[in-house]
């Protein structure tokens, strides 16, 4: 018990890299000749990695928001050491989603980039969304909490919400037609965001 | 009076290929691809069509360009009857019972009747045809069709004079089409031309691909294809086709009028709302290449729309 306490940050970035390991290997996999398909890509690697990568970027965002209201009301101080690797890896996806999209999709050039952004909501949203959690990501150091101070740091990083926010309304322009799932993570985001609207003393109550 | 204007890729009996070569060009493509002659991602061999029944049939118009593998053409397949991801039809669409069939060809017509599949399939000559489909999402194969133009199907049922549209009716049966009790879309899905287009010796009823029996993912037994337009005009898995005096209901259209317009051509400069689509990712490539007006086929159909807006009828 006591090394798993010791290591307990280490082992949480070893199961949160899964995806993208799990990606790597498959993206592995093709480039040596194996079939999209049959690899677990799809037909449309490109399309899927893309997709991929962002629902696993709202996923680890959406995990990271629920720590601190699920330690609020459980009082399992445990969790609290998840929430920087959760950040992180919501950041890490993030950044692999908009690098595809950016490379393979807009031809890797800004032009077209820009273009997008300033067309498409859609697009903007999702490059909103990631934009906000660049300053998150960068300032995820102890180092970087002592400089800048625990209330400033702490007001910095409230951007997350608004990146949650960007985000899952970008996740639900994606889909064509009505499709629950996009809702059902809008939903738990939007929760996670109400909670923390309500006083904390009837939050311990509950 | 019939007159016949045939596109330069009209193929006459003389140009086609030996049958024996034909039906080895699979392997002579597999060849090239092992011998690094594609720069393509790799993907699976096209397999024995799932075991599905050859059809006879004459190519009377090929693509200088690279067909999509079966497998890609028969798993990646935007079928929302079946569910929304792209592999769901082809997991999910066996449930489907394709006999017996029959379509019901009625409306503004003088001759309307209920026509069994069968007798459908026998209405004129099989041709194969290969063309480019582009989905409104952005990605694009090419695809070899078996199948007869529409137009001699609705010539038969001789069209009144009043007869200005064509809608068509997927069918509607959550037994077999699972997807449906879902309300992605709403259901049965509806598609529709105008007559003029209908008439287009392009359209195509199509019962086939890959020279075999359509695959009940790709909307069998049968379905039509419109190349110049968006994927979802080529409505799938038909049991009605009405014709009509006013332009009919279309279901994307219904589901989000500012996306999906009635015409939906392909049009490189009238991006989607959410996405571009001046450029298509073919199936198989690493890399998007350019969309082209009504996917290529503008020197046939461009006429049809001479002097519309084709923004606002997008």
């Amino acid at each position: 018990m006591g090394w798993l306490r010791a290591h307990r940050q280490g082992l949480a970035h070893i199961v949160m890299a899964l995806p993208v390991l799990v990606l790597a290997v498959r993206w592995a996999m093709m480039i040596t000749g194996g079939d999209p398909r049959a690899v677990g890509l799809s037909a449309e690697p490109i399309d899927y990695t893309i997709n991929y990568l962002g629902l696993w970027a709202i996923r680890f965002l959406i995990l990271s928001l629920a720590i601190t209201p699920l330690r609020t009301w459980t009082r399992w101080s445990w969790l609290a050491p998840l929430r920087r690797p959760l950040g992180l890896w919501a950041f890490a996806c993030a950044l692999l989603h908009l690098s595809v999209y950016f490379l393979l999709d807009q031809l890797g050039s800004f032009t077209l980039l820009w273009e997008s952004v300033a067309k498409h909501p859609f697009i903007l949203l999702g490059m909103a969304a990631f934009t906000l959690l660049l300053p998150l990501a960068l300032t995820s150091t102890r180092a970087s909490i002592r400089r800048l101070g625990g209330r400033r740091w702490q007001a910095l990083h409230r951007l997350v919400y608004l990146s949650a926010i960007f985000a899952a309304i970008h996740f639900i322009l994606r889909v064509k037609g009505f499709q629950p799932e996009p809702w059902i993570y809008a939903g738990i985001a939007g929760a996670l965001l109400l909670v923390r609207a309500l006083p904390t003393a009837w939050v311990r109550r509950a | 009076m019939l007159i016949r204007n045939l596109p330069e890729s009209y193929l006459h009996e003389r140009d086609a290929t030996p049958e024996s070569l034909y039906q080895d060009r699979r392997a002579v493509l597999a060849g090239m691809i092992g011998a690094g002659l594609m720069p393509h991602l790799a993907q699976a061999a096209d397999g024995e069509g799932g075991g599905l029944p050859r059809l006879s049939s004459r190519l009377t118009r090929r693509l200088d360009e690279d067909q999509t593998s079966y497998d890609s053409v028969t798993h990646y397949n935007n079928f929302y009857e079946f569910g929304t991801d792209k592999e769901d039809p082809a997991r999910r669409a066996g449930k489907l019972r394709t006999r017996p069939w029959t379509v019901r060809v009625d409306g503004l017509v003088s001759k309307p009747q209920t026509i069994d599949i069968d007798r459908l399939i026998r209405l004129a000559p099989l041709e194969e045809r290969v063309y480019r489909m582009r989905c409104v999402e952005g990605w694009s194969m090419v695809i070899p069709w078996v199948g007869f133009p529409l137009n001699a199907l609705l010539k038969m049922v001789e069209p009144l004079g009043k007869a200005r549209f064509v809608a068509f009716e997927t069918l509607k049966d959550p037994g077999q089409m699972p997807g449906q009790r879902s309300s992605v879309l709403q259901w049965p899905y509806v598609e529709g031309l105008r007559l003029d287009e209908a008439m287009h010796p392009l359209t195509l009823l199509a019962v086939g691909l890959y020279g075999r029996v359509l695959p009940n993912q790709n909307g069998a037994p049968i379905r039509l294809v419109v190349p110049w337009k968006y994927g979802f005009k080529s409505i799938k898995s038909i049991v009605r086709i009405r014709l009509v005096d006013r332009q009919p209901p279309t279901s994307w259209n219904i589901s989000a009028p500012q996306e999906y317009g009635f015409y939906s051509n392909v049009n490189p400069t009238v991006d989607h709302p959410r996405w571009s689509q001046a450029r298509e990712r073919r199936i198989g490539d690493w890399l998007p290449r350019a969309t082209l007006p009504y996917n290529g086929y503008g020197a046939e159909v461009s006429q049809l729309y001479r002097g519309m807006n084709l923004k606002r009828y997008f």
